[in-house]
């Protein structure tokens, strides 16, 4: 294959799994959000203790994370037909990947929000701030820079599972290491691909750092 | 201004209160006195009700507070300051931010708020220093941000919770000079918590000891140095104890300077050996205690001492 061949290749692909990470991590921050907030909201000496809201939350997030993405993927095909009328194509991978990525950002919100130390939530809590505030006010902006490790994280996660979308058609990079790499011994196309994605994820990990280290102002 | 009743806070088997009654009067600086692990701490937050006690009732400015609701809660204890050993301030904001941050919760309009802190940094002594970061500061000038916040709301009363405990001496004077200055100034009441005997001594009014959950002593501190066997009388001045049979303890206040010692050698046919002895300065002035031995004589000689306003006591 000559370059003027892989460019577009690529340049498509690469597009492919732009929309499907960036959409999906839209999806994941809107919905992993709050569930991470009320995992930590809802526990046994938090803001508002439902211990056994927070237990059943805390078992719908393990065995989304138990799955093996491929799994997931094909497990959730109904679902997926029923969100965006489709189960084939870069629309349709968008709902497992989202699937997929909310609980894994959820514990990681859950964890952020724990290093947020009680004695300022306390303190908040003696100025008669209510849950509400405390929640926008003190905690999402105390653990803003473990919240962004955690999104770039998240993100890098989605790139990898991405990879897999091609089984339903999703296109993207991953797919396309595998039809044209594998599958048609391409050998230069999978090492454009490879040394592609680790540029891709080396980006968005310093990008990722560089936010988190800006953010964080207690050192 | 301050009454708590019939406190009681268990945590399982471990009982933190046990029966707390806490009477502080407005516009006094009172210390709540004594070990890690004897309650103070848990009565401090049962005040404001960051602890809710299992038994009693708190009332704080006429406001029973254990009777209100939790949003009502909320208001009552935006009245309440209070302050933290570790500063508890939000590292995400600037020190404004910080001291606006109750001034948010009360709903006060920005423009009212950036006059309010600029008003309480200058009280604490930060005017200008509003945009800096909390870890920017040192600990004595985080804890002055602390009280700013606290202030913020314009509170009746101002809890503090071992402020001084992680400051070296010299800080600890400047904030605890700070918060009288603030007693004096404002008419705040102020009700601290310390395991620091020289808060106590420096700043309050009146003080209780706690130990086990319960209040050993409490009272005004003139009162309880004047007080037979006081527990604050003998912390305060390190004389060995038991004191020896036959010895005699003397506690004056006022003119520390006034040769009483001598006065009674030379009216009365005495000896009179020093076993030990110290001076203090107290808020309320100073007060020196002695232990003497007195052969001869000894009866009318105490009875002088006692006629001239010493606390006397005859160890057995």
């Amino acid at each position: 294959m000559t370059w003027d061949e892989m460019a577009p290749l690529l340049w498509e692909s690469t597009w492919q799994t732009a929309l499907m990470v960036g959409w999906s991590t839209v999806f994941t921050v809107l919905f992993g959000l709050p569930i991470g907030v009320a995992l930590v909201v809802f526990d046994r000496g938090g803001l508002r203790p439902l211990p056994v809201l927070k237990s059943v939350l805390g078992v719908i997030v393990n065995v989304g994370r138990s799955l093996p993405f491929i799994v997931l993927m094909i497990a959730i095909i109904p679902f997926t037909r029923l969100v965006v009328g489709t189960t084939i194509g870069t629309a349709a991978v968008v709902v497992p990947l989202t699937v997929g990525a909310v609980p894994f950002f959820a514990r990681l919100v859950e964890t952020a929000l724990r290093e947020v130390g009680s004695d300022v939530v306390q303190a908040a809590q003696a100025m008669g701030a209510s849950r509400t505030a405390i929640v926008r006010k003190v905690l999402l902006p105390e653990a803003m820079p473990g919240l962004v490790a955690g999104l770039t994280v998240t993100v890098v996660a989605l790139i990898g599972y991405s990879a897999m979308a091609g089984t339903i058609g999703g296109g993207g990079l991953g797919d396309l290491a595998v039809r044209y790499g594998y599958q048609r011994f391409e050998t230069l196309l999978m090492i454009v691909t490879v040394v592609l994605l680790v540029v891709i994820v080396q980006l968005i990990q310093s990008l990722g750092d560089a936010v988190a280290r800006r953010l964080s102002h207690s050192k | 201004m301050i009454q708590a009743s019939g406190l009681h806070k268990s945590y399982g088997e471990t009982v933190a209160l046990d029966g707390v009654d806490l009477h502080v009067r407005e516009g006094e600086i009172y210390g709540v006195l004594g070990r890690s692990g004897a309650g103070k701490s848990t009565l401090l937050r049962c005040v404001n009700l960051l602890e809710r006690p299992g038994r009693g009732t708190v009332t704080v400015a006429g406001q029973e507070l254990t009777a209100l609701r939790s949003g009502e809660l909320n208001h009552a204890r935006r009245r309440i300051g209070m302050i933290h050993q570790h500063f508890a301030l939000l590292s995400s904001r600037t020190v404004a931010a910080n001291v606006a941050f109750p001034l948010e919760v009360m709903g006060v309009a920005r423009a009212e708020r950036e006059r309010r802190v600029a008003e309480l940094l200058d009280l604490v002594g930060l005017g200008g220093r509003g945009g800096d970061r909390p870890h920017q500061l040192s600990g004595g000038q985080k804890q002055r941000v602390g009280i700013a916040r606290a202030l913020a709301g314009d509170p009746a009363v101002l809890l503090s919770d071992e402020a001084t405990s992680a400051l070296d001496p010299a800080t600890t004077r400047s904030i605890l000079d700070l918060l009288k200055r603030l007693n004096a100034e404002l008419g705040l009441t102020i009700l601290l918590i310390t395991h620091e005997m020289n808060v106590v001594k420096s700043v309050c009014d009146s003080v209780a000891i706690m130990a086990g959950g319960r209040i050993e002593e409490s009272g005004s501190i003139a009162g309880l140095i004047r007080t037979p066997g006081s527990r604050l009388t003998r912390e305060i001045f390190p004389l060995p104890e038991p004191a020896p049979a036959g010895s005699v303890t003397l506690t004056f206040t006022g003119d520390p300077q006034r040769p009483v010692v001598s006065e009674v050698v030379r009216e009365f046919d005495v000896e009179v050996s020093i076993l030990g002895g110290s001076i203090e300065d107290l808020a309320g002035g100073a007060v020196g205690r002695l232990r003497v031995a007195l052969t001869g004589e000894a009866a009318p000689a105490l009875a002088y001492l006692r006629e001239r306003g010493l606390l006397v006591e005859v160890a057995r």
